[in-house]
């Protein structure tokens, strides 16, 4: 185990504490770097999307980790990015320009949104946020002068500065590598700064947080800022990723999955996302092959076992009947985040952080070390 | 005029008057203890000078300056800081980033800036922390630095509570009971302490507290409250002594 001597107050302050920091992300930045020269073009744009799904973790967890306030209305802050991105572009506004104004205008949309978090709490917040997601949903399906409704829009390659950047190149990955790079310093900047503790003591103890000076109206709108106009940045990336954007591909499911990589990640800390996001993306193209290979497989399996073929047959019917049911997607879904919810609350970043401290303190690690106690009872919350 | 000034100031729940026209002062550098059985409107009294309540009428002054409208995020800028009596810590950071938080009211930097971590936020950063460093000196807390506060024992919340106020640097700090739950030797040294408060960082101290030995010991003077009603004022022992305050915590 490694002890930091410390000496200087800089120590606390630097993101990267110690020099074994600077060997993982370093070693972990170079692979990145590599990747889109070692794998096939459908991985990559796996992993294109996995970066996507970070950014809007890290956003989310700028917003429910950090500061408390739940949201199921990250979808449509994605479609807002996604949608501004659109029009700007048919517009003929260059990338440079719609990018920021991307980010600017969800942000301004988020901080809106952010005022009726002022008054509700908890499952009341998020019922809002449904509301809201439900509204521009509305909104991307009627204003069609804008948004062509629901035929949906083309988006065509991002023009940067005259260069292309085609939607599967190794270009746009790096594009979407260097957003996810800046929201994570981002992200880790407010936390070593008086802004992101305010943040914090929000979620701890507002009454205590008003008392030590923090103004709880404005920080929470500014949470909901920052983290809709990350949101919006994933969105003119989802936007031209796709290449089509149409209202319902920013429906709740969608927010939904979005609260999972949080969950699944680790809402506490920043890698959470990353973690969550690799899981989310990553469980998709999973759960297709079981679709597709778990029936013939069984199947095949029967007969080895002696089964005759037409009863080997029925048993594969019924079996791709049941992973091509409508809502398998969403019940498996329900379920993970119900393990991770009664299993591992700190999701695989807190698993992670078990796994490591058992090694670093290898033979002396107690199995009682991370068992939760009660903490004292609060009272007179003064809400 | 004194340095803070409750100026008949009434709370009013429905029916129910929790606190009912109380009217005092506290000069600069004092220790005054306000006490008085359950519910008897001690906590509502600190809850409307932080402004967490708004009083029914009255008015509060401090350092000559009407507050009794100021928003209670404005009240730790002023120089008022307080503890709570159920701890009110944020429990899941470590203890130096609750401290950190009590350095809030004196932030400077902008959100721009602290997104980009400019050498002005560093070094802002360091300013808060060198203060934070004295405070935890002043309390003994350096064995706890990066502990979270969700695995700290009692005894240690309750002084970190403090230290979470010390660091505003307050004029006026409102203690409410720092002595409960804790066990006779840690009783000790907050009366240590709390003397300390007063005479080395020269903050003036008003403070809600059951434990009468503790009161005796640092208290200048003391006010005895029942059913929201002050029933007397002055010394420890004059308070004492009063047939009032016998009858309020002995029955008549």
């Amino acid at each position: 185990m490694r002890f930091v001597f410390k000496t200087d107050y800089d120590q606390d302050i630097r993101l990267l504490k110690h020099s074994g920091y600077w060997w993982s992300y370093g070693v972990l930045l170079a692979v990145l770097i590599a990747f889109p020269y070692l794998v096939g073009s459908y991985l990559q744009s796996q992993i294109v999307f996995v970066f996507i799904y970070a950014i809007v973790g890290v956003a989310l967890i700028i917003l429910t980790g950090f500061t408390g306030q739940a949201s199921l209305g990250h979808a449509a802050f994605l479609a807002i990015g996604a949608y501004t991105a659109g029009f700007l572009q048919s517009q003929g506004i260059s990338f440079i320009v719609y990018f920021p104004a991307a980010a600017i205008i969800t942000g301004a949309v988020g901080a809106m949104v952010g005022f009726p978090a002022l008054r509700l709490s908890g499952i009341y917040l998020v019922i809002a946020t449904i509301a809201f997601a439900f509204i521009v949903e509305e909104i991307l399906a009627r204003w069609e002068s804008v948004t062509h409704g629901n035929e949906g829009m083309r988006v065509r390659a991002i023009d940067f500065l005259g260069q292309p950047i085609p939607r599967d190149g190794d270009a746009f990955y790096f594009l979407c590598l260097l957003v996810l790079v800046g929201s994570i310093l981002l992200a880790q900047n407010l936390l070593r700064s008086p802004t992101g503790r305010a943040f914090i003591a929000i979620r701890d103890s507002e009454t205590a947080a008003k008392s030590m000076g923090i103004d709880l109206a404005g920080y929470k709108v500014k949470s909901f800022a920052i983290s809709a106009a990350l949101t919006g940045m994933a969105g003119v990336l989802f936007a031209h990723k796709m290449s089509f954007i149409s209202p319902e591909m920013f429906t709740l499911l969608l927010s939904i999955e979005f609260i999972m990589v949080i969950i699944i990640g680790g809402a506490f800390g920043v890698h959470g996302a990353v973690l969550g996001a690799i899981f989310i993306v990553m469980v998709d193209p999973f759960l297709t092959a079981l679709k597709d290979d778990v029936p013939v497989l069984g199947a095949s399996l029967a007969t080895t076992l002696g089964m005759a073929p037409d009863a080997a047959g029925k048993l594969r019917d019924t079996m791709s009947a049941i992973g091509s049911a409508a809502g398998l997607k969403g019940a498996i879904y329900g379920l993970i985040i119900m393990m991770f919810i009664l299993f591992e609350p700190y999701g695989l970043y807190g698993r992670w952080l078990k796994v490591k401290l058992f090694f670093q303190l290898f033979p002396l690690y107690k199995k009682a070390t991370f068992k939760r106690q009660k903490t004292y009872v609060k009272s007179e919350r003064n809400r | 005029m004194s340095f803070f000034t409750v100026d008949r100031i009434s709370l009013q729940f429905g029916g129910l008057k929790a606190v009912d026209s109380v009217s005092f002062s506290v000069e600069k550098g004092e220790i005054f203890t306000i006490i008085g059985p359950n519910g008897a409107g001690k906590t509502s009294i600190f809850n409307l000078i932080s402004r967490l309540y708004d009083p029914t009428s009255g008015k509060l002054f401090f350092e000559g300056r009407d507050i009794t409208e100021v928003p209670s995020h404005q009240i730790a800028k002023l120089g008022i800081a307080r503890t709570f009596q159920n701890i009110e810590l944020f429990e899941n950071a470590s203890m130096l980033a609750n401290l950190l938080v009590g350095r809030h009211c004196h932030a400077t930097t902008q959100l721009w800036q602290e997104i980009l971590f400019l050498p002005s936020v560093r070094r802002a950063e360091k300013e808060h922390r060198r203060k934070v460093e004295e405070v935890i000196e002043f309390l003994d807390l350096q064995a706890y630095r990066d502990k979270l506060i969700a695995g700290l024992p009692y005894g240690v919340r309750k002084v970190v509570e403090v230290a979470r106020a010390l660091c505003s640097q307050p004029k006026l700090i409102l203690l409410d009971e720092p002595s409960s739950g804790l066990n006779v030797e840690e009783t000790d040294d907050m009366s240590f302490w709390i003397r300390d408060i007063r005479t080395e960082l020269g903050v003036t101290v008003l403070m809600v507290e059951h434990d009468m030995t503790l009161v005796n010991r640092v208290s200048d003077r003391v006010l005895a409250l029942n059913y929201g009603k002050v029933l007397a004022s002055g010394t420890p022992a004059e308070v004492q002594a009063h047939p009032d305050v016998i009858a309020a915590y002995l029955g008549a």
